[in-house]
C-alpha cells in the first residue's frame, strides 16, 4: 500500500502538469526567444536601439495614450457595465452583444472604418475638424482607436461582479439611513474596485500591443504619432531583427512592471474591502 | 505563416497530382499581371513539352515576402520590387550572390518609374518635383521605413534635387526636408497611401509607381490625372530562381523557363498591358501612347546600388530619421 497523501481535490498533479506545459509552450518559450534574440546585439547597440530619440518618442505615445484610453474605458466601461447588469430596457440584448464587437472585428477593419469616420471628410470628423479637433492622423486618432479596442475588457470583467453583488447589503445600508450616493460610494464601489482594476489592466495591456487598428488612423509621423509596435515593424522591414527584439524586450519589461503595479493595487483594494467588512 | 501556405497549397494541389507546381513569390502590384502571364506560360510550356504546369502566386510587401522565403516559404522563383530584397535571400544562402547576372537585362524584365497623381484639372498646378515643396501643397507618400515604393519615391526626389541644385548633398537634404514637411500622413504601405489620397481625399498629389497610377486612372478616369516629372528614377523590379528550393523540388528547368519567358515578346506585351514599361525598346514603342518618354536615372548611377542607398538614407539614425529630428 502506498503511503502517498491524497489531496482532497483529485487531479492536482495532472492539471498542474498540463497547465505548466501549456504555459511553457505558449507563453514562456516564445517570450524568452525575444530576450535570446536580442542578446546577440551587445550591450552598447542594445542601448542605442532602445534609446534612440524616435524610439523614446514612441514609448511616450504608446504608454501615454494607452494610459488615457484605458482610463476612459474604466470610467465609461463602468457605467456601461452598470446599466447593462442593473437595468432591463428595450434592446438590452442587442446592446449587450454589441459590446463584444471590438473583440471580434479584425483590427485592420476597425482601423479603416474608424479612419473613414473620423478623418476630415468622414461622418464624425466633418463636425470635429471645424472645432479644431483633429480626430484622425493625430494623437487623438490613436486615442480613439485604443479606446475602441479596450472597451469590452472593462465591461466584461465588471458585469458578472455587479450581477453577483449582494443586494441585501445595499438594502441594509439604505434602511440604516445612508443616502443613495453614500450606499454607492461606501458599499458598492469598494466591492467593484478589484474587478475595475482587472478590467483596466486588460484594456491597458491590449492598448499597448495594438498595431492593426492604430496604424491606419495615426498618420505614423516619426517623433509625433508613431507607436512602439510600428517602430518594431520598421526594424523588421530593415532586417534588423535584433533591434526589433530589443525594443520588444523594453515593451515587455515596462508592460510587466505596469501590470505588476496594477495587480498590487488590486490586491490592496481587496484587502481594504475585507478590512472594512 | 509558412504552415498556412503549406496547408493552402495542400488543398489546392491535391486534385492535380500529375502537374508540376511552381510557387512564384511576388510583391503586391504584380497580382493581375502574373495571373495573365501564368496562363500564357502554362500554355506555352504545354505546347513545348507536353507537361502540365500550375503556378501559384503569393503577394505581399516586397520585404515581408523576402523574409517569408528566408524563413522557409517554398518559392521556386521570387519576383520582387527591390534587388536588395533578393540580395537578402542570397545572403541567407538560398541562391548565389551573383543572381542578378544570370538573366538578361540585369534580371529585370519589366520596369516602372515614379510619377505623380493629381486631382483632375491639376488645380494646384503641379508639374515637377520642385512644386511639391511649395507652401500649402499636401504630398501623400508612404513611410520609407516600412514601404518599398516609398524608398523609390524618396530616392527619385533626392536624385532630382541633386541634378537641380548642382549635385549638392546639403541642398538635396534641404529639399527633401521641405518635401516631407508637406506630407501630412505617412502610411505604412503603398495601398494605404492610395486609400488616403483616393478615399479620404487627403492631399494634392500622390507619389507612386507609374503602374499603380495607370491603374487608378483606368478605374477613375474623370477624377485624376498623371503628371510625369522632368526626371525620375528607373525602378527595376527583379526576378530570380531560388536554387535551394528548385533543386530540392526538382523544378529547376521549368522554373528557369518561366523566368526566361518573361523576356519573350509575349511576356513583354503582357507586362506592358498591365502597366509596366517593357525592357524591350521595340515593345515599349508599341505602347508609346500609354508610356510617355521620361528621363530617368538608376539607383546604381546615382547612389551606387541599393545597399549603399539603404545605409545612407534608411538605416537607423540615417538621413531619413534626421529629417524628423529637428
Amino acid at each position: 500500500m502506498s503511503n502517498k497523501r491524497q489531496r482532497i481535490l483529485p487531479g492536482f498533479h495532472l492539471t498542474l502538469g498540463i497547465c505548466l506545459t501549456y504555459l511553457t509552450l505558449l507563453v514562456f518559450i516564445p517570450l524568452s526567444t525575444i530576450f535570446i534574440r536580442s542578446s546577440g546585439l551587445g550591450w552598447e547597440s542594445f542601448w542605442r536601439a532602445i534609446t534612440s530619440p524616435q524610439v523614446i518618442a514612441s514609448y511616450k505615445v504608446t504608454f501615454g495614450i494607452s494610459f488615457l484610453a484605458s482610463l476612459t474605458n474604466a470610467f465609461f466601461g463602468f457605467i456601461a457595465a452598470w446599466v447593462l447588469s442593473r437595468y432591463r430596457f428595450p434592446g438590452h440584448g442587442f446592446f449587450d452583444s454589441i459590446v463584444d464587437l471590438p473583440f471580434a472585428l479584425p483590427t485592420a477593419v476597425a482601423g479603416i472604418s474608424l479612419t473613414a469616420l473620423y478623418s476630415q471628410n468622414g461622418w464624425i470628423g466633418q463636425f470635429l475638424y471645424p472645432l479644431g479637433i483633429k480626430s484622425a492622423y493625430s494623437l487623438i486618432g490613436i486615442y480613439i482607436a485604443l479606446t475602441f479596442v479596450g472597451f469590452p475588457f472593462v465591461v466584461r470583467t465588471l458585469q458578472p461582479v455587479i450581477e453577483g453583488l449582494d443586494r441585501e447589503i445595499e438594502e441594509a445600508g439604505a434602511s440604516l439611513g445612508a443616502s443613495r450616493w453614500k450606499v454607492f460610494w461606501k458599499i458598492v464601489f469598494p466591492s467593484l474596485l478589484p474587478a475595475l482594476f482587472t478590467g483596466y489592466a486588460l484594456a491597458f495591456a491590449r492598448a499597448i500591443g495594438e498595431y492593426g487598428s492604430v496604424i491606419f488612423i495615426s498618420g505614423n509621423m516619426p517623433m509625433r504619432t508613431e507607436i512602439t509596435p510600428l517602430v518594431i515593424v520598421k526594424f523588421l522591414e530593415n532586417y534588423q531583427y535584433q533591434q526589433a527584439t530589443a525594443v520588444a524586450c523594453v515593451m515587455l519589461v515596462i508592460s510587466f512592471l505596469i501590470l505588476l503595479i496594477i495587480n498590487a493595487l488590486q490586491h490592496w483594494s481587496v484587502l481594504i474591502g475585507q478590512a472594512k467588512n | 505563416m509558412k504552415y498556412i501556405f503549406c496547408f493552402i497549397s495542400l488543398i489546392v494541389f491535391s486534385p492535380s497530382l500529375n502537374a508540376i507546381e511552381l510557387l512564384n513569390v511576388s510583391y503586391d502590384p504584380t497580382r493581375e499581371f502574373y495571373l495573365e502571364y501564368n496562363q500564357a506560360f502554362s500554355k506555352y510550356w504545354k505546347e513545348k513539352t507536353g507537361e502540365e504546369v500550375i503556378i501559384k502566386q503569393s503577394h505581399g510587401g516586397s520585404g515581408r515576402q523576402a523574409r517569408a522565403v528566408i524563413d522557409g516559404l517554398d518559392a521556386d522563383v521570387v519576383t520582387l520590387a527591390l534587388a536588395a530584397d533578393i540580395d537578402a535571400i542570397a545572403q541567407a544562402g538560398l541562391l548565389p550572390v551573383n543572381w542578378q547576372s544570370r538573366l538578361p537585362m540585369n534580371s529585370s524584365p519589366y520596369r516602372s518609374t515614379i510619377a505623380f497623381l493629381v486631382r483632375k484639372g491639376n488645380p494646384k498646378g503641379i508639374h515637377d518635383w520642385g512644386d511639391l515643396i511649395k507652401p500649402g501643397i499636401q504630398v501623400i507618400t508612404p513611410n520609407p521605413k516600412t514601404s518599398g515604393v516609398a524608398r523609390w519615391n524618396f530616392l527619385a526626389a533626392w536624385g532630382w534635387a541633386l541634378k537641380n541644385y548642382g549635385e549638392d548633398d546639403k541642398k538635396a537634404l534641404d529639399f527633401v526636408k521641405k518635401l516631407y514637411r508637406n506630407v501630412p500622413v505617412l502610411d505604412s504601405g503603398a495601398r494605404g497611401a492610395t486609400t488616403t489620397f483616393q478615399e479620404r481625399k487627403i492631399g494634392d498629389v500622390l507619389i507612386n509607381w507609374e503602374n499603380e497610377l495607370l491603374l487608378a486612372i483606368k478605374q477613375f478616369p474623370d477624377e485624376y490625372e498623371i503628371i510625369i516629372p522632368s526626371l525620375s528614377i528607373l525602378a527595376e523590379p527583379v526576378v530570380a530562381l531560388v536554387d535551394k528550393n528548385v533543386d530540392r523540388k526538382g523544378t529547376r528547368s521549368v522554373a528557369q523557363a518561366y523566368l526566361e519567358y518573361l523576356f519573350s515578346d509575349e511576356g513583354q506585351r503582357i507586362a506592358a498591358k498591365h502597366f509596366y514599361r517593357s525592357s524591350n525598346p521595340e515593345i515599349l514603342a508599341e505602347f508609346k501612347t500609354r508610356y510617355p518618354e521620361i528621363k530617368t536615372f538608376t539607383i546604381d548611377e546615382v547612389f551606387g546600388g541599393w545597399s549603399n542607398a539603404t545605409k545612407k538614407f534608411f538605416d537607423e539614425g540615417a538621413i531619413f530619421d534626421q529629417i524628423y529630428l529637428n
